[in-house]
C-alpha cells in the first residue's frame, strides 16, 4: 500500500518536474513579454548538447549544467539584440521569427555535429522502495524544480531587479519615465528565459539521447503549461504544472507516454474554452 | 487599401447595401463584379491580361516538357490550396495557425483508409476526397469552437494548433504495429500508409486514373483557378470584408453586431478545409503519405510561404508559395541539407524587413509605378 502511493507520488513528482523545469524558461518570455519563443526547444537542445560537451572535457556534471545554462543565456541575448528586439511591436512576427531562429539551429546542428552525440549515463543510481527501483537522479530533478519556483520567486519579489522586471511588464511607458532602461529588461529577460531553457537541457541530458530534434520532445508539454497558466509564473505555470502532471502521470501510467501527451492536449483544448486568461487569469481576476 | 468601388462603400457592414441595390442585378453579376475590390490586389485590363496570359502559358506548359516534368509541376500546384487556406485564416482574419498540417495529415490519411477499403470504381476517389476534406473541416470545426469561442488570443491559437499536430504525428508514428489498421488499410507507423488508388475520374468506357502526369496537371491547374477565383469572389463579399474588419480591429466589428466568434471560426473551417484538399492530393499525387507530413518542419513550411509571399493578397500568396516551393526543391536537389537552413533564413529576413511579404511588396511597388498611367478608378 504504501509502496504504490511512493510510486504514484514519484510519478506526479517527475512530470510535475518535468513540466516545471521544461516550461519556466518559456513562462518567462512570454509572461514578460508576450512572445512564445519557438525556438525554446533549441535552447533546450543548446543546453543539452553545451552541458555534454562540458562533462566530456572532464568538468563535473553540476558546473556542466551550469555552463550549459549560461552558454544558452548568451546566445539568448545576442538573439534579442539583433532579431527580437526589433518585433516588439508586432507580436505573431516575433513567434514566427523565432521559429525561423529554430529550424536554422536544428538543421544547422545536424549538418555540423551530425545526427547523434554520445551522451553522459544518468548519475546517481537508484534506490528500491517496495520491490520496484527508482532514479535518484530524478528525485533530485523533483527538488531541483521546487527550488526553481523559490529562487524565481524570490528573484522576482524580493530584489530590486525583480521591482523593475514586473514595473516593466505593467506599464513599460511609466517605467521608462521612471528611468528604467526598458530595453535593457527585455534584454536580459530574455537570456533568463533562455538560460532557463538551457538548464532543462542540461538537467534532463542525462536521462535522453541528444539529438539536434530533441527540442521537440519538450515543446508541447511546455507549450501546454503556459497555455494553461496564462501570463503569471507562481500563480499560473506552477500551479498548472502541479494539475498537469496529475493528468499526465495518470494517462502515462494507464496507456503510454503517448497518452500523457494526448491527455495533456485535450485538457488544453478544454480549459481554454473555460479559462480564456488561462489559471493566472482566472485567479487574478477572482480576485478583483 | 479602403474601398473605392460601389459595391462596399465602406469597406465593411454592406448588408444595408446589398439589400438595397442602386440598380437590379443578379446574383451571378454581383459575384462575379466580387473578382476585383478592396481585400484583393489587381483590377482593370491590365491586371485581367496578365492573369490570362499567365493561364495561357500554365496550359501550354505541359507541350513543351516531358511528363515527368509536369508531374513534378503538379505536386507544386498541389501544396497551394494549404498556402491560400492560411493566407486567409493568417492574413485576412489574422489568426495565425501553426497547425495546417494537422488538416493536411488528418484529409490524407482519411483519403488512404477511405480508397485502400472501398477502392476506386465508381468514381469512388472523387468521393472520397470530398469525404476527406470533409473529415478535415469537421476537425476545423471543433478546434475552432474551443479557440474561437473561448476567445482565445491570437498566440494561443498558434501553439494550440501547432500542439495538436506535434501530437498526430506522435501518434500516428506509433502505429506500427498489426493492430493499428481501419478496416483493411494499416496506418504502418512512421513508414506511413501507401498503395493508396490515385484520384479516378469515372468515364464512360473505362475509368481515367490520374497518375502524376499530365491529365492531373490539367485537373489541379482548374482546382487552383476555381479556388482563387472563388477566394477573390468571397474575399471580396460581406464574408471578406468582416473578416478583415475583423483583423483590424475586433472590437470595432462586434460593436457593428458581427459575431467575431462565429467569422474567425468560418474563415479557419475554410483554411482547414483548403489543407485537407492538399493533403488529399498530395496523398493521391504520390500515393502515400507518412506522420512526417505532420511534423515541426512540414508545419514551418507554409508559414513560410505565406509570410514570404504576403499573407494579406491571396495573389502574393498564391504567387510566393509556388516560387518558395521551387526554391525549397532545387535547394534540395542542390544541397540537401541546406535547403531548411535557406528556408529558416528567409523566414526572419522576410519578418525582419519586408513583413508584408516579399511578393506582395514588389506588387505594390509595381502597381504604384503603373498607377500615372491611369489604373485610379
Amino acid at each position: 500500500m504504501l509502496s504504490t502511493l511512493f510510486s504514484f507520488f514519484y510519478q506526479f513528482g517527475d512530470a510535475f518536474a518535468f513540466l516545471v523545469i521544461a516550461s519556466m524558461g518559456l513562462a518567462i518570455i512570454f509572461g514578460m513579454m508576450g512572445v512564445i519563443n519557438l525556438a525554446h526547444g533549441e535552447f533546450i537542445m543548446c543546453g543539452a548538447y553545451t552541458t555534454v560537451s562540458f562533462a566530456q572535457l572532464g568538468l563535473p556534471l553540476p558546473i556542466a549544467i551550469i555552463g550549459g545554462a549560461m552558454v544558452a543565456g548568451l546566445i539568448g541575448m545576442a538573439l534579442e539584440v539583433t532579431i527580437i528586439r526589433h518585433l516588439y511591436n508586432r507580436p505573431l512576427d516575433s513567434i514566427v521569427a523565432t521559429w525561423g531562429m529554430s529550424m536554422i539551429a536544428t538543421q544547422g546542428v545536424l549538418i555540423v555535429l551530425g545526427s547523434t552525440m554520445q551522451g553522459v549515463g544518468t548519475p546517481l543510481g537508484s534506490f528500491v522502495v517496495g520491490g520496484y527501483s527508482y532514479s535518484t537522479y530524478r528525485v533530485v530533478l523533483m527538488v531541483i524544480a521546487v527550488l526553481l519556483l523559490v529562487g524565481l520567486y524570490l528573484l522576482f519579489y524580493h530584489t530590486r531587479a525583480g521591482v523593475i522586471a514586473r514595473a516593466t511588464i505593467q506599464l513599460p511607458r511609466m517605467a521608462r519615465a521612471t528611468g528604467v532602461d526598458t530595453g535593457r529588461v527585455y534584454t536580459l529577460t530574455f537570456g533568463l528565459g533562455a538560460a532557463l531553457a538551457g538548464l532543462a537541457g542540461g538537467l534532463y541530458a542525462p536521462t535522453m539521447t541528444l539529438v539536434p530534434t530533441m527540442g521537440t520532445t519538450f515543446m508541447v508539454e511546455s507549450f501546454v503549461t503556459v497555455v494553461i497558466g496564462g501570463g503569471d509564473i507562481f500563480l499560473g505555470a506552477a500551479p498548472a504544472a502541479a494539475i498537469l502532471a496529475v493528468i499526465r502521470s495518470g494517462m502515462t501510467a494507464w496507456q503510454g507516454q503517448l497518452f500523457g501527451q494526448i491527455g495533456l492536449l485535450i485538457t488544453v483544448i478544454i480549459v481554454i474554452r473555460v479559462l480564456p486568461g488561462g489559471l493566472s487569469g482566472w485567479i487574478l481576476g477572482g480576485r478583483k | 487599401m479602403s474601398g473605392q468601388d460601389g459595391n462596399s462603400d465602406l469597406g465593411l457592414g454592406p448588408s444595408l447595401i446589398d439589400a438595397a441595390p442602386r440598380q437590379q442585378r443578379n446574383t451571378l453579376a454581383l459575384w462575379v463584379s466580387r473578382l476585383e475590390g478592396p481585400q484583393t490586389m489587381g483590377r482593370g485590363r491590365g491586371f485581367w491580361f496578365s492573369f490570362l496570359a499567365a493561364v495561357l502559358a500554365a496550359a501550354i506548359y505541359p507541350m513543351f516538357v516531358d511528363g515527368w516534368t509536369v508531374g513534378n509541376t503538379a505536386y507544386f500546384l498541389v501544396w497551394t490550396f494549404m498556402a491560400m487556406g492560411l493566407g486567409v485564416i493568417w492574413g485576412y482574419a489574422g489568426s495565425l495557425s501553426f497547425g495546417q498540417t494537422a488538416f493536411f495529415g488528418l484529409a490524407g490519411y482519411g483519403y488512404g483508409v477511405l480508397t485502400l477499403n472501398f477502392g476506386a470504381a465508381y468514381g469512388f476517389t472523387v468521393l472520397a476526397l470530398v469525404l476527406s476534406v470533409g473529415l478535415a473541416a469537421l476537425l476545423a470545426v471543433v478546434l475552432g469552437y474551443f479557440m474561437f469561442y473561448g476567445r482565445v488570443q491570437g498566440v494561443f491559437i498558434g501553439i494550440v494548433t501547432l500542439s495538436v499536430t506535434l501530437v498526430f504525428q506522435a501518434f500516428m508514428a506509433q502505429t506500427a504495429g498489426p493492430e493499428w489498421a481501419i478496416g483493411s488499410a494499416r496506418l504502418n507507423g512512421f513508414n506511413g500508409m501507401s498503395g493508396m488508388p490515385p484520384l479516378t475520374i469515372p468515364w464512360p468506357g473505362g475509368d481515367v486514373p490520374l497518375y502524376a502526369d499530365i491529365a492531373l496537371y490539367y485537373v489541379l491547374l482548374a482546382l487552383v483557378l476555381l479556388v482563387y477565383l472563388g477566394l477573390r469572389m468571397l474575399l471580396n463579399a460581406p464574408f471578406g470584408n468582416v473578416l478583415v474588419a475583423i483583423r483590424e480591429n475586433p472590437e470595432r466589428a462586434e460593436m457593428l453586431g458581427y459575431d467575431v466568434r462565429r467569422y474567425q471560426l468560418l474563415g479557419f473551417v475554410l483554411g482547414g478545409a483548403l489543407a485537407g484538399l492538399s493533403g488529399v492530393l498530395y496523398t493521391a499525387w504520390g500515393q502515400y503519405i507518412t506522420p512526417s507530413s505532420m511534423g515541426i518542419t512540414a508545419a514551418a513550411l507554409p508559414v513560410i510561404w505565406v509570410a514570404f509571399g504576403g499573407r494579406k493578397d491571396v495573389t502574393a500568396t498564391l504567387i510566393g508559395t509556388l516560387v518558395m516551393i521551387f526554391l525549397y526543391q532545387w535547394l534540395t536537389i542542390y544541397g540537401s541539407q541546406y535547403a531548411i537552413v535557406v528556408m529558416g533564413v528567409i523566414l526572419v529576413l522576410t519578418v525582419l524587413f519586408a513583413p508584408e511579404g516579399i511578393v506582395l511588396s514588389l506588387m505594390r511597388g509595381l502597381s504604384a509605378r503603373l498607377k500615372p498611367a491611369g489604373a485610379r478608378q
